[in-house]
């Protein structure tokens, strides 16, 4: 068949290999099945034969050329100098010509005859949704356009070794960009719309996300007949290391064979997730309480509950904030999912905290920066603490009635000191300044006044205050106990209170990383409970002054207006008296 | 067997429902929005006690011919009101206590994701799975 190349037109059809006579085939078959309802397949002499039989159609060629991503002016070229113009259709050796000559622009020769004389490798396609071409070099894995690609791999160079990148190619994705072009052409992801709202957040460290959109690219070339590639060996390169793990992959679902590829962070990747990590929260050894970390995975755009669920996947130990590794873990989980890799069922075991711990040790972690840990603890304590509100109660019932005494003071003082900054920071602070504080606020005193309702609400206020602590974990039969207690016993307490949580803060140092239940987990919690308490509490108490303020200036408004009235009586009764007197001392 | 379980927040609407067969959800609904007064009405009447660790577990509420219902309460004024089959007579107090612990926390692990709302459906499958494995398991 490769002398088949003989006569027919004056542009004499090259000498055609193996390989690209099946995909040369293929190909005229495709673009000429809808026209003409198949050309012979397969041989060119047959179908030279039957040349007038069997066009190409127009259209599909147009596509198929314009897919190659050469320049219209090339494609002009190549369809005059294959001889479809003068001939006026696209016979097979037209077609089988004009796909050497494409494949010979693509590797860099001039659009001339002589090109195509040469061994030459496949003409590569981009993959257009529309036609369904393959990519080629693998007719073998044509067998569609359908297969859905979970393209972009953003991910850096693990994706080199994640498999299945199909082959489809969407048009939107430009970054499997033509592979005429180098390979290493980083702007590309630019273009990718899918982490364009991602790359806000990249901003400082784009430079390495070109990285896997070409280690990207590798994956796609197909395995099997390709072999005449020599435009295509650097990416073979890649390719071949892809190829080892993803042989099989290519054509079949994501997560099956090799469950953990696509999971697997890299270096690069760490390293920027961890540069990210910290510019959320300086200590690398803590964490990102929720908030935080909702703010910036919103940022990707990715919606909700596919948030959620991530969320829901990396937080192990379910305490509403993520270390260092579960935040990897979560970050990685979004870029695959922003690359259209389907989120996994359960945590894949390279995400887990604790490989991710181990196989990325850094060093920062361990070591005693448990001394600046158990400071920021606090804080992220009490961040964290606004999440966990509920777990806490939950967790610490036990330990609910003593505490809450306790935090009135704190809460007192913390309210004062640092009413909007995280609460905790004066949780371990002196406790000379909070007694100083703690007496005033109860120490309202139950004023003897003629209404009714002044009465009730000054009744209000000292056990509103006194139930204020309390108020934060809404129990109803706790606010009963806190008022008895609480007035002699709060000096006491307090100063015990510093030493507990100066040996909590540290407790929970050690406790913080491991999954947070347990009895080794209470002081902790109460810690915690306590500053998410009191901050409740405060803010309850503070509404309730409020409502007592403005009920008594309200009393008292009125208080005056009857005292002003009761005045003009009196005053009008002592001049009537007056004018009585005279008359009967007379 | 529980038939239903229901996750109810402090406004009094429900946060989450599973009901096990799935056409009588509107009765279990209408059920269980009735038994929520007694739900408050347990809870004033217990007053301070049984402030324990894992919360306020009123227990039986009210049995009806084809239902028990239990309710517990939590911290944060969040119900799980749940209807065990009359025909399983076997069930204590504790056995339903303790479920509803194990539902509690489950419910506490699925506060702490920041993302949904609060007021959104509970979505999240871990929960769904704990559900289920807890209906199908109280017998």
């Amino acid at each position: 068949m490769e002398a088949a190349a003989g006569g027919g037109c004056g542009s004499g059809p090259p000498l055609l290999s193996e390989s690209e006579q099946q995909c040369y085939s293929e190909l005229f078959a495709r673009c000429a099945g809808a026209a003409s309802g198949g050309p012979g397949p397969g041989h060119p002499e047959t179908s030279r034969v039957a040349s007038g039989a069997a066009t190409a159609a127009a259209g599909p060629v147009a596509d198929l050329f314009r897919a190659s991503q050469l320049p219209a002016e090339t494609l002009h070229q190549i369809t005059e100098l294959c001889g479809a113009k003068r001939v006026g259709y696209f016979g097979p050796t037209q077609f089988y010509v004009a796909l050497k000559l494409i494949a010979a622009v693509q590797s860099g020769l001039p659009v001339r005859i002589e090109s195509i004389k040469c061994e030459l490798p496949l003409p590569r396609f981009m993959m257009s949704k529309n036609d369904g071409e393959m990519r080629f070099g693998n007719p073998a894995e044509l067998h569609g356009s359908k297969v859905q690609i979970p393209y972009l791999t953003t991910e850096k160079n693990s994706f080199k070794r994640t498999d299945d990148e199909e082959k489809q190619q969407e048009t939107q994705s430009p970054t499997m960009s033509p592979f005429a072009s180098p390979p290493s052409s980083p702007p590309h992801y630019q273009r990718v719309p899918l982490s364009h709202g991602y790359s806000k957040l990249r901003s400082s460290t784009e430079q390495m996300h070109p990285v896997p959109y070409e280690g990207r690219q590798p994956l796609v070339q197909p395995e099997g007949p390709s072999s005449g590639g020599p435009g295509t060996k650097p990416l073979r390169h890649q390719a071949s290391l892809i190829r080892s793990f993803s042989v099989e992959r290519e054509l079949q679902d994501n997560s099956s064979s090799y469950p953990d590829e696509p999971w697997r962070i890299t270096e690069e990747q760490r390293e920027y997730y961890v540069n990210q990590f910290r510019s959320l929260q300086p200590d690398p050894s803590s964490f990102i309480s929720g908030s935080v970390a909702k703010n910036f995975f919103t940022k990707s755009k990715l919606s909700i509950p596919e948030l959620s669920y991530i969320w829901e996947l990396s937080d192990a130990d379910c305490d509403g904030a993520l270390t260092l590794p579960e935040f990897c873990a979560a970050f990685h989980l979004i870029v695959a999912r922003k690359n259209g890799y389907p989120l996994p069922e359960g945590l894949p075991p390279t995400l887990q905290p604790e490989y991710l711990q181990a196989a990325f040790p850094k060093p920062k972690w361990d070591c005693a920066l448990f001394d600046s840990y158990s400071e920021s603890m606090p804080t992220n304590q009490q961040a964290r603490d606004l999440n966990r509100m509920e777990k806490t109660s939950v967790k610490d019932m036990a330990d609910f009635p003593v505490p809450t005494q306790d935090v009135t003071g704190d809460d007192k003082q913390a309210l004062k000191s640092t009413l909007n900054e995280a609460v905790p920071k004066d949780v371990p602070e002196d406790p000379a300044t909070k007694s100083g504080l703690l007496p005033p606020p109860p120490a309202l005193p139950p004023r003897p006044c003629p209404s009714q309702s002044e009465q009730v609400s000054e009744a209000e206020l000292p056990s509103q205050l006194n139930r204020a602590p309390s108020q934060a974990a809404e129990s109803s039969p706790a606010k009963k106990d806190v008022p008895h207690s609480q007035p002699p016993s709060k000096p006491i307490r307090r100063k015990f209170r510093p030493e507990n949580q100066s040996a909590e803060s540290q407790e929970p140092s050690t406790t913080i990383s491991g999954p947070a239940s347990g009895a080794s987990v209470k002081p902790h919690p109460t810690v915690q409970k306590q500053s998410s308490k009191q901050k409740k509490a405060i803010q309850t108490a503070i509404r309730k002054n409020k409502e007592a303020n403005a009920v008594l200036a309200r009393l008292n408004s009125e208080l005056q207006q009857q005292l002003k009235e009761v005045h003009q009586e009196r005053i009008a009764l002592e001049n009537q008296l007056e004018q009585l007197r005279p008359v009967t001392v007379l | 067997m529980a038939v239903c379980i229901m996750v109810i927040v402090k406004e009094n609407y429900p946060f989450y429902v599973r009901s096990i067969p799935v056409e009588n959800e509107l009765k279990f609904h209408s059920v269980v929005h009735t038994s929520l007064d007694l739900v408050d009405e347990k809870i004033s009447a217990m007053g301070k006690a049984l402030v324990d660790q894992r919360g306020l577990c009123p227990g039986l509420l009210y049995p009806t011919e084809d239902y028990k219902v239990y309710g517990y309460v939590t911290n944060s004024k969040v119900k799980f009101v749940t209807l065990v089959d009359s025909s399983n007579t076997a069930h204590r107090d504790n056995e339903i206590c303790s479920m509803f612990w194990k539902l509690h926390n489950s419910y506490t692990d699925v506060t702490c994701n920041p993302f949904p709302n609060p007021g959104d459906r509970i979505r999240p499958r871990v929960f769904d799975n704990m559900v289920t494995s807890l209906m199908t398991q109280v017998c």
